[in-house]
C-alpha cells in the first residue's frame, strides 16, 4: 500500500428546496423572525458609482418562469475593489459598499431584482483584465447543486473580446446569455435560461 | 507560502444536475457541460459577515420565535465544524439552517401540508463559527412529511443547511439527515447522490456526551468546504 492522502472530502450539496426563503429571506415565507435579514445592501447609500437596477427572470427549460428561485450576487465597487481581505486594495473599498446581495422572486410573476451600483473591471490572473461583471448564484427546488454563472453589460462591449471568461466560450453565439441587456438610464435587464434554447453559460467555478 | 486557487470541485460527489427521478431536476437542469476556467479574484473572495448583522437567539430555534411558549417535539442541539479539504477549520463563517417542524410542517405561505403549525416554531436559524470553526444550534427534531415527486414519497426527517466559507467558490447548501431514519434511502432527493460514501457523510449522528442531561440529545455534524492550494513559488503567483 502507498502512502494516504488524508484530504477530507467536500460536503455533497442537495438541492435548496421550495421553502428555502425560511431559512435565507424569512420574510417572504411570511413571518417576522430577525431584527435584519442579510443581502439588501449590496452597496450601501455612500458607495459612489452608479447606481443600477438589475431585474430578471429565471427560465426553465419549457419556458416558463422559475418562481421560487434565490440569487446572491457578489461584484466589486465602482473602482474594481472586492471587499475582501484578499483583495490587496479591499483597504480601500467603497465605505458601505458590502458587494453581496441576495433576492428572490416575486411569486406570482418569478421576477427578481436588485439595486447596486455598477462595477468597474478587476484583475484577472497575471496581466488579465476582466470586464465588469456580476458573479451570480442560484439555487431552488430541482437544481440540485447552485448554478454559477457572470452577468456582464452591454456598454463594455470593446473589454468583453480578453474577458478571461468571455472569450473561453467556445460557441461565440452563447457569449450573448451572459450580457444584460440595457433597458433605460441604469437599468438592465437579464433573463437566465436553464435549459434548451438560448441556455445561459454556466461556470464550474 | 500564500493560499491561491481553490481544489477542483469533484463533482462525483454530488448530484448531477439532471436526475429523472427527481422530476423538478428535469427541466429545471442545464444540459450544456459548464464552462471550465481558472479561478480569478472573483472566485476566491467573498462576503464577509459579522457579529452585528446577527441577534442574540438567532442561533436559538427552541427560543427564536417564542410567542409564549417553547416549541413541541424533540429537544436537540446540532452542533458541529464547518472545516476544509485540508481539515482546517473554516472561523468566522456565516452558517444558516431551516427546517420542518416536529410535525413536517413549515412555516412558509406556500406549505399546504396538514401537519400542524406550531406556534412557538419559526424554523430558521444562522450563526457564525468560532475561531476553531465550531458552530451550534438548539433546535427541534423535524418530523418527515410527504410531497408529490411519486405519488408516495416521503422527505426524511431533514434540516437544510447553507454555508459560505471565505469565498464565493466555497457556496455551498446542503440537507443533513439524521441517524437511523429508515426513509433515507427511499428517498428520491438523497437518491440523486451518486457515491453511497457521500449520502452516510450526510447523516448527522447521534452524540450523546454533548447532550444536556434531563434536557436535550445532540447530534453532531461536521461541514467540509472546497480546500485551496498553496503558492508555493512566487514567480508562478497567479499563473502566467
Amino acid at each position: 500500500m502507498v502512502q494516504k492522502l488524508d484530504y477530507l472530502k467536500e460536503t455533497t450539496s442537495q438541492t435548496a428546496g421550495p421553502y428555502v426563503h425560511i431559512g435565507l429571506a424569512p420574510g417572504a415565507a411570511g413571518f417576522s423572525i430577525f431584527e435584519r435579514e442579510l443581502g439588501w445592501d449590496i452597496a450601501g447609500p455612500d458607495a459612489p458609482g452608479e447606481r443600477i437596477r438589475v431585474e430578471g427572470l429565471v427560465i426553465d427549460g419549457t419556458g416558463a418562469p422559475v418562481k421560487d428561485v434565490l440569487l446572491e450576487v457578489w461584484q466589486a465597487d465602482a473602482n474594481g475593489v472586492y471587499a475582501h481581505p484578499e483583495d490587496p486594495r479591499s483597504a480601500g473599498v467603497a465605505p458601505g459598499f458590502r458587494g453581496w446581495g441576495r433576492v428572490i422572486t416575486n411569486f406570482d410573476t418569478g421576477l427578481w431584482g436588485f439595486d447596486t451600483i455598477r462595477p468597474g473591471a478587476t484583475p484577472g490572473r497575471g496581466r488579465d483584465v476582466q470586464a465588469p461583471h456580476l458573479n451570480l448564484w442560484l439555487v431552488a427546488r430541482g437544481i440540485n447543486i447552485g448554478l454559477n454563472t457572470r452577468m456582464y453589460f452591454p456598454e463594455d462591449a470593446a473589454l468583453h473580446g480578453a474577458d478571461p471568461v468571455l472569450r473561453t466560450i467556445e460557441q461565440r453565439d452563447r457569449v450573448a446569455t451572459l450580457i444584460a441587456t440595457k433597458t433605460g438610464p441604469g437599468a438592465y435587464r437579464f433573463d437566465i435560461r436553464l435549459q434548451g434554447q438560448g441556455e445561459t453559460v454556466f461556470i464550474d467555478v | 507560502m500564500k493560499p491561491a486557487e481553490f481544489y477542483m470541485r469533484d463533482r462525483t460527489l454530488h448530484p448531477p444536475a439532471h436526475h429523472p427521478g427527481y422530476k423538478t431536476s428535469v427541466p429545471r437542469s442545464p444540459r450544456m457541460p459548464l464552462l471550465t476556467m481558472h479561478q480569478t479574484p472573483s472566485e476566491i473572495t467573498g462576503p464577509t459577515f459579522g457579529h452585528n448583522d446577527f441577534g442574540p437567539l438567532d442561533n436559538d430555534l427552541i427560543s427564536n420565535f417564542n410567542h409564549g411558549g417553547d416549541p413541541v417535539g424533540e429537544r436537540i442541539i446540532l452542533h458541529g465544524r464547518v472545516l476544509d479539504e485540508n481539515g482546517r477549520p473554516v472561523p468566522n463563517t456565516l452558517v444558516e439552517i431551516w427546517q420542518a417542524n416536529a410535525s413536517g410542517r413549515y412555516r412558509h405561505k406556500k406549505d399546504i401540508y396538514l401537519g400542524a403549525l406550531d406556534p412557538n416554531f419559526g424554523g430558521c436559524g444562522r450563526t457564525l463559527t468560532d475561531s476553531d470553526g465550531y458552530y451550534y444550534f438548539r433546535t427541534i427534531k423535524p418530523g418527515p412529511y410527504p410531497w408529490l415527486n411519486y405519488v408516495n414519497s416521503w422527505r426524511p426527517r431533514h434540516i437544510h443547511v447553507s454555508v459560505f466559507g471565505t469565498s464565493f467558490s466555497q457556496r455551498l447548501i446542503t440537507q443533513l439527515y439524521f441517524e437511523g431514519d429508515p426513509l433515507i434511502p427511499l428517498c428520491p432527493i438523497v437518491q440523486t447522490i451518486p457515491d453511497p460514501e457521500a449520502v452516510q457523510r450526510l447523516i448527522a449522528v447521534m452524540d450523546l456526551n454533548a447532550s444536556v442531561p434531563m434536557d436535550c440529545l445532540a447530534y453532531k455534524f461536521d461541514i467540509v468546504l472546497r480546500g485551496r492550494r498553496s503558492t508555493l513559488f512566487e514567480n508562478r503567483l497567479e499563473g502566467n
